[in-house]
């Protein structure tokens, strides 16, 4: 704040104090001229209503000398004066970071033990879990839904199948870095050609398809657009594209022979956000080993 | 002479002064120099005035009222910043006008919501809220995927900021907001604003 504004402020608002200081001496003193107390005013109303002057209760004018007083004591304490930044040295930052210190300085030591603690152990530990469920449902329920069931687009995190990987190492990676998946799209396919791939698909996962004379042909297109490249000669999928198994009849975007469609026709790109930063090491391992566990 | 405050007490003018002189110093005190102080009034660095489709996504925000249960603003209190992160700084929102800050959080607050979810979550959760988030007492907002934005009119409310309210856009950058918004959606629009929320301070927590 320029000196300019640091007076500005100072003055408005000790001037500001020194006339209610002024204006309330001024206003309980009798001045010369005014009638005495337990005299009339001299006013009259409706012809014969007249009011006596009276002083001001004392315990309503002590209170007001007492808001005058706490003014000055915190204007000396504080930060209020412009530029001036109080006996006590207070700032909300300050505040802020003794507040993060301290919560810090208590969790350093359970996140100490967590570390330590081997992936069982920390399943088997209620503290840690019932810590990673926390962690879950403020960070990855908004996706992966409460319970880790997913949802049309969001991977189901609670069956035991995961596309980039379901070990341990391989889960912490993910959350940490986050996933680019790319399903690219093959909008030259007629219409003919998407329900054949269609229905190549519907069998791989052993569903029952609408018409079998078409999964010859859409074997055929399954190798000549390289379907195979990114989810396998068998459609097992591949973890290292996170190109999802297609065995299993579980789709991320919805498995109704028109979502499968869509899927190949327009492609899918899925994103898995990093959470290293937001989480930082400790968490993410927690939290991985929480995810593991909902998914047995 | 007797009573003074007679004076003041029988002269409405007078006692009108009187009042506003009164009632202005706290504003004077505490309002005033925010608007000459650079913390308040210079961006930080990386915060830059709204491009076309965050600035039309923004007038959507504030058309549906959205800060009537979302807040922008993180309080510096450890319990915001580690679920929100980083805490709101006063030059984040120098081109923001007027600023969504709202005071009630029946939703979350979104001061950083910018690159915490994908695209295509927003979508999905616009349409029905429901469908990412099962609790959500949000209602859904389906017509931002039907209503095409009407370029002119952001170009206009740019121009209107530029002139009177001394946003730095440069004429070329109007020039082109029209060629920028065509066929772009409300989903389009809002989307990219909710992504822009918050981005410049890269520390997340």
């Amino acid at each position: 704040m320029s000196s300019f504004w640091h007076w500005w402020v100072v003055l408005l608002t000790l001037g500001n104090i020194v006339f209610i200081a002024w204006l309330i001496r001024y206003t309980a003193r009798r001045n010369p001229g005014e009638p005495a107390e337990g005299e009339t005013t001299g006013h009259v109303y409706d012809g014969d209503l007249t009011e006596y002057n009276r002083p001001m209760p004392r315990w309503w004018l002590w209170m007001f000398w007492a808001t005058i007083v706490f003014a000055l004591v915190y204007l000396v304490l504080f930060p209020g004066l412009g530029n001036y930044s109080g006996v006590l040295g207070w700032s909300s930052t300050a505040q802020y970071e003794r507040e993060v210190e301290q919560v810090e300085e208590r969790l350093a030591p359970i996140f100490e033990r967590y570390a330590a603690m081997e992936i069982d152990q920390l399943q088997e530990d209620s503290q840690a879990m019932a810590t990673a469920r926390r962690i879950f449902g403020n960070e990855c329920a908004v996706c992966h839904g409460g319970d880790g069931g997913g949802t049309v687009g969001f991977p189901a995190l609670n069956d035991g199948y995961f596309q980039w990987g379901g070990s341990f190492e391989e889960i912490q990676e993910t959350i940490a870095g986050g996933r680019q998946a790319n399903m690219p799209s093959h909008t030259g396919l007629d219409d003919e050609q998407l329900d054949a791939l269609v229905a190549y698909v519907f069998n791989l996962a052993d569903r029952d398809v609408p018409d079998p004379d078409l999964i010859p042909k859409g074997e055929e297109l399954w190798d000549q657009q390289g379907c195979f490249a990114c989810h396998g000669d068998d459609g097992t999928g591949m973890t290292a594209l996170g190109a999802p198994d297609l065995t299993r009849g579980v789709y991320i975007y919805g498995g109704s022979a028109q979502a499968i469609r869509e899927t190949i026709r327009d492609g899918r790109e899925g994103e898995m956000p990093a959470f290293a930063d937001r989480l930082g090491e400790d968490r993410v391992r927690l939290l991985s080993a929480y995810i593991l566990q909902l998914s047995q | 002479m007797a009573m003074n405050h007679e004076i003041i007490e029988k002269n409405v003018g007078l006692l009108a002064v009187g009042i506003v002189l009164v009632i202005s110093i706290a504003g004077l005190v505490q309002i005033v120099p925010l608007m000459f102080k650079d913390e308040t009034t210079q961006p930080i660095e990386g915060v830059e005035p709204y491009g076309p489709l965050e600035f039309a996504g923004r007038d959507i925000y504030v058309r549906e009222g959205c800060y009537n249960c979302h807040s922008q603003m993180i309080r510096p209190f450890r319990a915001e910043t580690e679920r929100y992160g980083h805490y709101s700084l006063a030059g984040e929102f120098v081109y923001d006008r007027p600023f969504q800050w709202g005071s009630k959080r029946t939703g979350p607050d979104l001061a950083r919501v910018g690159g915490l979810y994908t695209d295509e979550w927003h979508e999905i959760h616009f349409l029905n809220p429901r469908d990412v988030v099962p609790e959500s007492n949000m209602p859904a907002y389906p017509w931002f995927a039907e209503n095409e934005l009407d370029p002119e009119r952001v170009e206009h409310r740019m121009r209107m900021q530029q002139r009177w309210l001394n946003v730095p856009y440069s004429d070329e950058e109007l020039e082109a907001v029209q060629e920028e918004l065509e066929g772009k959606t409300e989903m389009d629009a809002i989307i990219a604003y909710l992504q822009s929320l918050g981005t410049a301070v890269e520390e997340r927590r």
